[in-house]
């Protein structure tokens, strides 16, 4: 008899449309239906470390802004550990890490508030430079798209970081990082996407 | 110690590519460029954790949810249920499972949809839940129906249930569609045919579950979903100072 492999295979993905908001975010379809909705406080009340805004578009291909477009964070806290068994270290009570973002559906323009995650462990040995991982769905996205931001103030660490420097193409790192700026006394990054054509976000495969 | 690693690499033979010209809209927002394949770190094998606050028990009932006391929406009743797996066949318990429809006339309860089809004052088509330590989740709802979309002037979408699964780590992270047996629209459909291999779809195929039927009340429909498994132990792909 021969050996069989009995794997299951992954459930393939599917877009998720243009009417993702219903189930993700259903304020924004225009009803109200859960006691809350979950993913629009990232750190809760009693994270430390510094606090910042982060701000951006996505753009396609025709270098218009995508409006119905969704994005999720996954981040580390200011000490570099993520609120997870597996996540390095203990998190501040409430500090979940994870938020869920849509745009504002004239503009296309998003945003959240959070905190400077620290930096993390690496793979094998090392660190890696402070990060937020996105997660990218939308309608006529058939698969979610994973990418990194990270912060321009962060100069020597990026030039280090194992990811950064994995991207063959130089001038394509610097597609992963973002811009800081100030605004009434506040830190707010600009990180603009861009999912084709002249600079091209980074895309990893993870 | 046996401790988990990192996650197998996605199998992509089973989802479609970014690029379906026949999905359209897909066109421009597709990268050009190759992925960048990265091995797990610690920002990947790691992914948010939810419990029973941050939900309520009726979440996933979408036939009570939004509907006016002692009313029901229109349509046929059904219970969507099945397993989150991942692909060891382990279950995954404790996990998000969110899902969104058009009610059953083919109309969302969206700013944005003008279908003419009614809204069913009724249903608000989400619905949302955790899975228990077998991985079993379930819903009741209806059965949403097919609607037109603007991509060629004729397209209609199969009936279908929008699913959002969560898994422990941020890279099982999955939104897929929940198509429903014998669909004359699924092979006609733009959108289900970017997946390039049949038994992809057949697995996004709910299956009538007469068995799990509740007599002279709700049709079920089984539906399980698969997520990326992981590594049982680290050898030489371990992943050190973890």
């Amino acid at each position: 008899m021969p050996q069989e492999l009995t794997y299951l295979k992954e459930s393939a993905s599917q877009t998720a449309g243009p009417y993702v908001h219903i189930g993700l975010t259903p304020g924004a379809a225009g009803f109200d239906i859960y006691k809350q909705e979950l993913g629009w406080d990232i750190t809760g009340p009693n994270a430390i470390g510094k606090r910042i805004r982060v701000e951006g578009r996505v753009i396609d291909g025709m270098g218009a802004p995508i409006k119905d477009v969704l994005l999720e964070i996954w981040q580390a806290n200011a000490d570099g550990n993520y609120a997870h068994p597996e996540g390095g270290g203990p998190v501040e009570d409430g500090f979940r890490g994870w938020g869920r973002v849509i745009t504002d559906f004239e503009t296309g323009e998003w945003g959240f508030d959070t905190v400077k995650p620290g930096t993390t462990r690496g793979r094998n040995v090392g660190t890696q430079a402070p990060h937020l991982n996105f997660w990218i769905v939308a309608r006529g996205i058939n698969v979610g798209l994973n990418t990194r931001m990270y912060f321009d103030d962060e100069v020597e660490a990026n030039a280090k970081d194992p990811v950064l420097n994995l991207v063959e193409w130089e001038h394509r790192r610097a597609t992963l990082i973002a811009e800081r700026g100030e605004r009434d006394g506040n830190v707010v990054y600009r990180f603009d996407i861009k999912l084709q054509g002249d600079n091209e976000t980074v895309f990893f495969d993870l | 110690m046996t401790t988990p690693g990192e996650f197998y690499q996605r199998d992509r033979s089973v989802h479609p590519p970014a690029y379906t010209p026949n999905y359209k809209t897909s066109v421009a927002r597709s990268p050009r460029y190759s992925l960048i394949s990265l091995q797990n770190s610690v920002s990947e094998i790691t992914g948010p954790v939810f419990g029973h606050n941050d939900i309520d028990a009726g979440d996933n009932d979408l036939l009570t949810n939004y509907a006016n006391s002692g009313e029901s929406p229109i349509g046929e009743r059904i219970i969507l249920h099945g397993r989150v797996l991942d692909e060891n066949a382990k279950p995954v318990p404790n996990t998000l499972v969110e899902v969104w429809q058009a009610n059953a006339g083919g109309r969302y309860r969206h700013k944005k949809d003008t279908y003419l089809a009614p809204i069913d004052p009724n249903f608000g088509g989400c619905g949302r839940t955790l899975t228990d330590e077998n991985g079993y989740y379930f819903f009741r709802t209806v059965k949403p129906g097919a609607y037109p979309w603007r991509n060629m002037v004729n397209n209609w979408r199969p009936a279908h249930i929008h699913v959002s699964v969560f898994g422990s780590g941020f890279v099982q992270r999955l939104i897929t569609q929940c198509y429903f047996d014998g669909d004359p629209f699924i092979p006609i459909c733009p959108i289900v045919q970017t997946i390039p291999d049949p038994d992809a779809i057949d697995q996004l195929t709910a299956k009538l579950d007469l068995n799990a039927t509740i007599p002279l009340d709700t049709v079920a429909y089984k539906f399980d979903i698969v997520l990326r498994g992981r590594r049982s132990t680290l050898f030489e792909n371990r992943l050190e100072g973890n």
